[in-house]
């Protein structure tokens, strides 16, 4: 009951605000406007979509999650969550579903809007799904190991940019990694959206190059890792 | 019956020692008043009972179970209400009662029924939909020990309640002190408010610099420090010397000087009146007024503590507005 609870208070609270419902909707169409601009002419529409889902899912999550709890953090009504009868994991759980429901949301953004543009079919949505389910549990997670890293909400928005921009450069979304300097690719490698990405481009345009089962396995060792640091740095941090 | 005990609890934050093997126990419906300076030790106590802090040593026992081990069991039935009101900014008063209630598994019909019911017992039921962050300060105190009553607990920790607050609220907050002691609910009061403490608490701690100095109830203290006999006299233009002067004239007296212009004769023993008024009269001396002092609550918490009260309330009204 304090699950869904705590998970329908944030709902109301941050996560359909007007203002994060409309970065879920204009940041995935700056992105696709972004590389509209960069070739009019030739933009795959279909080849950035993996991207575009991706990162909307990244920075929704990391974004959102940094601020909630880093906030109530702030005002001390953390410490609320903190002193009930809950389990630290099930309070974290519940704070984080919140984020990784905005973040799925978030990523079939861009797709409504491809939809229109381009033909669809062939796609394999069961795949993508889970890719996003994937990609939204790891980076929500990463969100909440950075919120539980910092004391004010301007430190969780650099440290996630720190996270954020290699990202985004290195996993392959936009940039194929085998076009990566031989030196930077095993860092691609250590980055969990490169397996997230490498699902959704298999999904969307027959395009991996990673075993999904080892995606799969690669992502959900992140999420339990990141999850159970965070959870180790708030019993040494909060509850100090 | 102790429903709380407290045994050797230390805190240390790197070299600093917080709290240093303190003892204590809380007995089953009193109302327990920790009493000192900021900086004490008394949040990090209360901390350290309500599961925000670990003890860096010692042992807690609250209502029979082991309150570091078993603190989930022990969060169950205590009810807190902290130093600041932190409920959520966005929400009503009704909603955040609500939600509350939910952390500690309320069905959802009795939550919004004690949720009602609290509302009006506290004189917020006109608030509708406002949100929390509307409120005035003695509102959001108010919901804030609502939001902590709401599961009705065995125990409740309450944390300055009427700091900073109008006179209204703050007495609607001291009677509802009284009917949960009534209803045998345990307290436990931390206050800088000396006069509050004597009036609602059946036994106060007194803490300073992190250890306990004095465990006693609130009649037993009171008793002992009536046993003292003061008198004040005031002047209009004291002598710098009256001090030593009547040290001189009556040695079995203490002298103490209180402000620049009144004296306070201290005795075990019935002070009688006549021979310092002949003492003065032969002085040439004027006494505008003298007075008989019972000793207060306050002046024990001085002669206990050491630590001017005054001092102690300037320290917390600048960390409030600070």
């Amino acid at each position: 009951m304090a699950f869904f609870s705590i998970l329908k208070k944030d709902m109301q609270n941050y996560y359909l605000k007007p203002p994060n419902i409309s970065w879920g909707i204009i940041f995935p169409i700056s992105w696709t406007l972004m590389f509209f601009m960069r070739s009019a002419s030739a933009v795959d529409i279909r080849g950035i979509l993996p991207g575009v889902m991706a990162l909307s899912v990244l920075f929704g999550t990391t974004s959102m999650l940094s601020v909630t709890i880093t906030f109530e953090r702030k005002s001390r009504s953390f410490e609320r969550l903190l002193l009930a009868p809950i389990s630290l994991n099930l309070l974290m759980l519940a704070k984080t579903t919140g984020a990784i429901v905005f973040g799925i949301i978030n990523a079939f953004i861009p797709v409504l809007f491809a939809s229109f543009l381009i033909d669809l079919s062939g796609v394999d949505w069961v795949s993508a799904l889970v890719g996003v389910i994937l990609v939204a549990v790891t980076s929500t997670f990463l969100g909440l190991f950075i919120a539980v890293s910092v004391n004010e909400v301007f430190e969780a928005q650099t440290f996630s940019n720190f996270f954020r921009f290699p990202m985004m450069f290195l996993c392959g979304l936009f940039i194929p990694i085998e076009s990566l300097p031989v030196f930077v690719r095993p860092l691609s490698y250590l980055l969990p959206l490169t397996y997230g990405a490498d699902i959704l481009k298999q999904a969307i345009n027959q395009s991996g190059g990673i075993q999904f089962w080892l995606s799969l396995i690669v992502l959900l060792a992140f999420a339990t890792g990141l999850f159970l640091l965070s959870t180790r740095n708030i019993k040494k941090r909060w509850i100090y | 019956m102790n429903i709380i005990e407290a045994k050797s609890l230390s805190k240390s934050f790197g070299d600093f020692k917080a709290v240093k093997d303190i003892s204590f126990e809380v007995q089953k419906g009193e109302v327990f008043g920790f009493l000192g300076p900021n900086g004490a030790g008394k949040t990090t106590t209360i901390n350290m009972l309500t599961g925000l802090a670990k003890p860096t040593s010692g042992e807690i026992t609250i209502a029979g179970h082991d309150g570091i081990r078993q603190i989930k069991k022990v969060q169950r039935m205590i009810g807190i209400v902290p130093d600041e009101s932190n409920l959520y900014d966005d929400l009503s008063g009704y909603e955040n009662l609500v939600f509350c209630a939910s952390l500690y598994g309320m069905k959802k019909e009795s939550r919004e029924q004690k949720a009602r019911e609290l509302l009006r017992q506290f004189s917020l039921d006109d608030t509708g939909d406002r949100p929390f962050k509307a409120f005035s300060k003695g509102m959001k105190r108010k919901l804030t020990i609502a939001a902590g009553i709401i599961h009705d607990p065995e125990i409740l920790f309450l944390d300055e309640p009427t700091t900073g607050i109008d006179v209204e609220s703050a007495r609607q907050i001291r009677r509802l002190v009284q009917e949960l002691h009534a209803k045998g609910t345990t307290i436990f009061l931390t206050t800088h408010y000396i006069e509050e403490a004597e009036r609602l608490c059946s036994r106060i701690g007194f803490i300073a610099g992190g250890k306990i100095i004095k465990v006693r109830a609130v009649d037993d203290l009171m008793n002992e420090a009536q046993q003292e006999q003061i008198v004040e006299f005031a002047f209009d233009e004291p002598d710098q010397d009256l001090e030593a002067a009547l040290k001189n004239g009556f040695p079995e007296f203490s002298f103490k000087k209180n402000q620049k212009d009144r004296i306070r004769v201290i005795s075990r023993e019935k002070i009688e009146l006549m021979p310092f008024m002949r003492f003065f009269e032969d002085h040439a001396i004027t006494v505008n007024e003298a007075r008989i002092i019972k000793p207060s609550l306050e002046e024990i918490f001085v002669k206990i503590t050491g630590i001017e009260v005054e001092k102690m309330k300037g320290e917390r009204e600048g960390k409030k507005k600070g």
